[in-house]
């Protein structure tokens, strides 16, 4: 059963939906990020949504996905809630990670999201062994990992790759090629001109597909899942997309010209759902308006609970390091005078 | 296995090599508990490079014995994957000089996720990996890493120097939810020792161990020092009582087993085959300095390898390997 079914009108609104969720989520994120509401960096998603939502409504809510720096997107797409997300931004007590992880360290383990990722190529291991779990247990599931075209250089990801053709692990590689590695254009970072011809090195199926439209990229997911499933192992599909934004906001940007953004900004993956939409009846041009404005108020709502929401107590440092309660912690914990000028809550050493 | 048995503290006991204890200990937590798995290179048909895994594929099937690709970045980071969704994966890295190659997972994940998840995820995965020279495999095969990962927080790190510390040591850590190195020194495979045959005997990791009790002085060692410690106590035996201590866990760190020794003895001697700069030693003896500074008769001494790479030559090999000999060297020296 996949999460969400864009064959029906109500799984496409649904869809549509959640890239304004995220897009939204972003675009707040990005304007609390520059007025110094959010700490750390961000990196944002708009331009990608299609590519995450179509992605994760192809999967089952039990699959796994593994995503990377730019993970906002896959954590909504895959139905976390904004505003744990936007209290972990924050790095409230309240957020998905107690405040510990930030942007890039977003997990859901319960919810199948193993983790954003703050190095570039980390997520396909991860998800390799997730499928072996998988495999190993006989669950009907499968690990998906997203990650970029930059990380299609990292050694790590054709480890992972290999392992899991060479054992026909329940795998799907989803590259988002947004043709930037950080600040460099993926042709100067890559021999290959198609990233999927990769695929032809591990003897898996390789597509390159439109990801800029939410349905090839369902279509995609779902036949690589249905083939994960059937025991004939992983598929390594290259999405094409655009990042609108820069790598991190406050990136000047000087690698890219404004003609190609905006070539890319009239191919939106949400405006042009939308249209399809409209012109299929699924919905009238107000319902679009409509269901984006109640998208911009649950963020705003998300944002105004995040900026609320309780700061962890500095003594929660200490938890979550072992499972077990390890000596050292108790021995060197609260040591440090504490950044607000207050005193050292252990003075025994 | 010798089929010979004994009673030790009136528990029934048998004798086996440290080869044979971790063998044993995976085998009977594989069959405790189906969530547990053993993959690494040659681990399977081969039965393991020094043999530690052999008969276990013939037992458990490929599934659960699973021969990897040369790719410790790609194996130990599906292990960390698996970890985070249910499974208790024994990874072996057939050298801890690989390690290299798989730090990224190692540090930025396995040892992070829990913290960075706010505690919302657990990573019950055991590594395997040999450490040590003295069988002339030159420096990319024969060193000994462990500070690096007593060093970095959210890794637990166990040497065991005794075939029942490396069994009790390495159960605990296969029922561990927390991610534990288990270094295993290559030259110690053959030694044998008194083993519990209870099939729920298991050590807590964290806590050291009094191997020889001894008045006069203090020996802190770990993996093959522990063996070359006793013998020197052994031999000096008419003249000085000495105390050996298998540290056994290098984090946690018993601070308080290590501690009261210093308090009895007045002298310590740290035995590690890590290079002695920066080391597991210098942990040892903060430790000490900490808590028991006062009671220091002479400054503690350090024997490790001392800050060499591992040379081929077996004339080199021995001139940086420590053994026995430093060690009652180092006694001469503090009594």
């Amino acid at each position: 059963m996949v999460s969400i079914d864009i064959e029906t009108e109500d799984g496409q609104k649904e869809a549509l939906r959640r890239m304004m969720l995220i897009r939204s989520f972003d675009d707040t994120a990005g304007t609390l990020f520059a007025d110094g509401e959010i700490p750390g960096f961000v990196h944002l998603y708009i331009g990608e949504e299609g590519v995450g939502v179509g992605a994760c409504a192809a999967l089952e809510p039990d699959d796994y996905i593994t995503s990377t720096h730019r993970g906002h997107g896959h954590c909504i797409a895959k139905g976390l809630e904004p505003q744990s997300m936007m209290a972990e931004l924050y790095g409230k007590r309240d957020g998905y990670c107690n405040g510990k992880g930030g942007s890039m360290h977003i997990a859901d383990v319960d919810a199948g999201m193993l983790g954003a990722n703050g190095i570039v190529g980390a997520g396909p291991p991860l998800a390799t062994g997730a499928a072996l779990s998988a495999a190993q247990k006989d669950e009907d599931r499968v690990a998906l990992a997203f990650f970029g075209d930059g990380a299609v250089a990292q050694g790590q990801v054709h480890e992972a790759i290999n392992l899991a053709a060479t054992w026909d692990l329940p795998a799907i590689f989803l590259v988002e090629n947004n043709q930037f590695g950080e600040g460099t254009p993926v042709e100067k970072q890559h021999n290959l001109e198609n990233l999927s011809e990769t695929a032809e090195a591990y003897d898996i199926p390789g597509f390159t597909i439109d990801g800029m439209d939410i349905t090839a990229v369902y279509e995609a997911v779902q036949e690589a899942r249905e083939r994960a499933r059937n025991g004939d192992g992983p598929t390594f599909i290259e999405a094409d997309t655009y990042r609108f934004r820069g790598h991190f906001e406050g990136d000047q940007q000087p690698y890219r010209e404004d003609d190609d953004i905006q070539e890319w900004q009239s191919r939106c993956p949400i405006d042009s759902f939308a249209s399809r939409l409209v012109d299929a009846g699924v919905m009238t041009d107000d319902e679009v308006e409509s269901l984006r404005a109640e998208v911009d108020e649950e963020i705003a709502a998300a944002a105004e609970y995040a900026q609320n929401a309780d700061e962890p107590d500095p003594t929660e440092a200490y938890d979550d390091m072992y499972a077990v309660s390890v000596p050292e912690l108790t021995m060197f914990a609260g040591r440090s005078v504490r950044a607000d000028g207050g005193s050292p809550t252990n003075t025994d050493q | 296995m010798s089929t010979e048995t004994g009673t030790t503290h009136g528990k029934s006991t048998e004798t086996m090599t440290v080869r044979e204890a971790i063998r044993e200990a995976m085998r009977e937590e594989m069959q405790r508990d189906e969530d547990v798995f053993l993959m690494g290179e040659d681990v399977g048909l081969f039965g393991g490079v020094f043999d530690v895994s052999n008969g276990l594929l013939e037992d458990f099937g490929e599934e659960r014995v699973k021969d990897t690709p040369i790719s410790e970045a790609g194996f130990l980071g599906a292990g960390v994957g698996a970890a985070a969704t249910g499974s208790r994966p024994i990874v072996e890295i057939m050298f801890s000089d690989f390690m290299g190659v798989a730090m990224e997972q190692t540090m930025n994940q396995m040892a992070k996720m829990r913290y960075m998840f706010g505690g919302k995820t657990e990573m019950p995965i055991t590594v395997r990996t040999t450490e040590g020279g003295g069988m002339g495999a030159a420096s990319q095969h024969s060193g000994t890493v462990h500070t690096w990962f007593a060093h970095f927080p959210g890794i637990i790190a166990v040497a065991p120097g005794t075939p029942a510390a490396a069994k009790g040591l390495l159960k605990s850590a296969i029922r561990s939810d927390d991610p534990v190195f288990f270094f295993e020194n290559k030259m110690i495979y053959e030694q044998s020792g008194e083993v519990p045959t209870d099939p729920d005997f298991t050590l807590p990791i964290g806590e050291a161990n009094v191997e020889r009790e001894g008045d006069d002085v203090t020996v802190i060692a770990t993996q093959r020092l522990v063996g070359e410690s006793l013998q020197a106590a052994e031999e000096l035996d008419s003249e000085l009582s000495v105390e050996v201590i298998d540290l056994r866990s290098l984090y946690p760190l018993d601070t308080e087993t290590i501690v009261d020794s210093l308090e009895k003895t007045g002298r310590v001697i740290i035995a590690d085959e890590s290079p002695i700069s920066y080391g597991t030693h210098a942990e040892v003896m903060a430790r000490l300095m900490e808590n028991g500074f006062y009671s220091l008769d002479a400054p503690p001494e350090r024997i490790g390898v001392p800050d060499t790479h591992i040379p081929f030559s077996p004339s080199l090999e021995q001139e940086v390997l420590p053994s026995a000999a430093d060690v009652t060297a180092a006694i001469r020296r503090l009594t």
